[in-house]
């Protein structure tokens, strides 16, 4: 990211930014400077305020005072923060590889010669562009224990039916089918990355007799690993914040309301989203968002460490 | 092994359409035959009547105004801004541009929560909630996703063209407008059909901003139609505002299916 590519220069003594004209620094910076106020006021400033909040009680009527470290101590003897990170964690252990496994297999299937894509990248698509108010509203139904469409034909044959959104065990994932059906966007950026490879490698393959699983597994998996990584970090990064899908069908704004039977659906960000909103402790909440951001930084962070290991970048691939 | 392969797509891509086919049909029903087993898919009685009761019941025409109000000008925002930076990051050279670049852009991995709440503060001193105000202004201050793509589109653009423009005396706001902006037009469509879709489906700001009914997205409207918060069976409701909720971004899908689909590759791409 670091390098600059310009054009060779006819003083190749001065360094980059003495041969840089003032008119262009000046410009350079009055383009960028909306982003960088953004960049400062909505993100960094934002990130810092955050954590010397969770160091506080504030409830924007009164002055925030200082509590020191008692915000963290008290998460660490509630029950309801531990039930929502055990329901958190479930939910991105059972969403994140099947995600990713399914998207790929869906774009793997889509891609290569075959008939009507667009029919098809269609189909699998819709559901993502599915408000996810609506598609929670939607699969109440979808998940209903007894007229659902999921759980009739197992009735039918004879198979163990889970009762979904009733039964505590399979709320984390029943929430996770829900994400999954809108998935689509990650089946559309697997397929490009995958019909991106070109063809002459695996003609090249066939020449040499790999069968297709040695040509999947030699060629199409390293050649788009890295958009697989880049996914990976996003679904990761997102899995840890899912809100909409649980506060649409267990979420109350009443105080002391139960997030679904035995508190299943007491996902991270519906416990954060109640004690800011709901019972306005900014400092609590402030704490729990920057524990989250703290284990979503070091997750990324050894993930990238791995990537030596399993991604694949094509040599001279300028990075820039 | 192709038989298994149309055999998987078709089969799982009715099941990926079956619950956008309830929710259409369920918007004609009445609450009785909403839970029931086969679903009807043509309802009977098929009750184009709650499109026009629904209007009555809940501020529908007031929340779409509101939503497109808010989509329009956050959108808007969002390219001019994004654009105005992809501008400077892909095409002037200047101290401290390259990192500033990936500071931005590492902000795409910062997880909403962690600034939510400190922006949240800052809107509410400045009396912004019960307003728009705090689901349009930031996006006036460019968005990282749209700055990486459409900087990345800018490149491609012959510096030849803007070299021509500079031996002609054009100031760089001036080259920006008329050579880069006009240039850009597909890297913009797909950049705004993203925003567009992003700001309309919203729900997370909408809901911690917006209290005053009247002042109710259509994603907020239909949680209002929840049990939990009306006390009353409106499923029927909550799918006709759904349907109308998704029929718009339903038909700017089909209308620019391409660029849809591209800008959704591109937000997956690594720089």
């Amino acid at each position: 990211m670091a390098s600059i590519s310009t054009t060779p220069s006819a003083q190749p003594r001065l360094k980059l930014w003495q041969r840089l004209s003032f008119e262009e620094t000046m410009f350079g910076w009055l383009f960028i400077l909306p982003a960088v106020l953004g960049l400062i006021l909505f993100q960094l400033g934002p990130v810092l305020v955050s954590m010397g909040l969770s160091f506080t009680e504030y409830d924007i009527i009164n002055r925030p005072t200082w509590t020191g470290l008692d915000n963290y101590t008290r998460l660490f003897q509630d029950d309801l923060w531990i039930k929502s990170i055990q329901v958190t964690l479930k939910y991105v252990v059972i969403y994140v590889p099947a995600a990713l496994v399914f998207a790929y297999l869906v774009a793997l299937l889509m891609s290569g010669r075959i008939r009507g894509i667009s029919a098809w990248r269609t189909m699998w698509y819709l559901p993502s562009i599915v408000p996810s108010v609506a598609a929670a509203a939607v699969w109440r139904w979808g998940l209903h224990p007894e007229f659902g469409p999921i759980n009739f034909p197992l009735k039918v044959m004879g198979l163990p039916a889970p009762r979904w959104l009733a039964d505590p065990d399979w709320i984390v994932p029943s929430i996770v089918f829900i994400s999954l059906w809108s998935l689509g966007n990650s089946v559309l950026i697997f397929l490009a990355s995958i019909t991106g490879v070109p063809r002459s490698f695996y003609e090249a393959a066939e020449v040499d007799g790999a069968g297709i699983w040695r040509q999947f597994t030699t060629i199409t998996l390293p050649l788009t690993s890295s958009i697989i990584f880049f996914q990976l970090i996003i679904t990761v990064i997102n899995s840890f914040q899912v809100f909409t899908s649980a506060f649409i069908l267990f979420g109350s704004n009443a105080a002391g309301s139960v997030a679904g039977p035995g508190n299943a659906a007491l996902f991270y960000m519906l416990y954060m989203y109640r004690n800011a909103f709901g019972y306005f402790r900014n400092g609590y909440a402030s704490a729990m968002a920057w524990l989250l951001f703290l284990t979503v930084a070091i997750l990324t962070f050894i993930l990238f460490k791995t990537q030596n290991r399993w991604v694949y970048y094509e040599a001279g691939d300028d990075n820039e | 092994m192709n038989v298994i392969r149309y055999a998987f797509l078709i089969g799982g891509g009715i099941m990926m359409l079956t619950p956008f086919f309830w929710l259409v049909s369920s918007s004609f029903k009445t609450p009785a035959t909403i839970y029931v087993f086969p679903p009807q898919w043509i309802p009977d009685p098929f009750r184009w009547q709650n499109y026009v009761e629904v209007f009555e019941a809940v501020p529908v025409l007031r929340a779409s105004w509101n939503t497109i109000y808010i989509t329009m000008f956050a959108s808007i925002g969002v390219i001019l801004s994004s654009a105005m930076a992809a501008y400077g990051f892909a095409r002037l050279r200047f101290r401290g541009r390259d990192l500033t670049f990936s500071l931005l852009l590492s902000t795409v991995m910062l997880p909403y929560v962690v600034t939510m709440i400190p922006i949240f503060i800052m809107f509410s001193r400045l009396g912004w909630i019960d307003s728009f105000k705090p689901l349009i202004v930031p996006h006036w201050f460019g968005g990282p996703i749209t700055i990486f793509m459409l900087r990345q589109f800018f490149r491609t653009i012959p510096l030849e063209l803007e070299a021509a423009a500079r031996i002609d005396g054009a100031s760089r706001p001036r080259i920006f407008l008329q050579v880069i902006i006009p240039l850009a037009r597909p890297a913009l469509v797909v950049t705004s059909i993203l925003a567009l879709v992003f700001n309309w489906n919203g729900f997370l700001e909408p809901l911690i901003y917006l209290r005053k009914t009247k002042l109710y997205t259509l994603a907020l409207l239909v949680n209002s139609l929840r049990e939990f918060e009306s006390g009353l069976d409106w499923t029927h409701y909550m799918m006709v505002v759904s349907t109308i909720m998704v029929v718009p971004v339903l038909i700017l899908y089909f209308l620019a299916q391409r660029a849809f689909i591209e800008g959704i590759v591109l937000t997956g791409l690594k720089g």
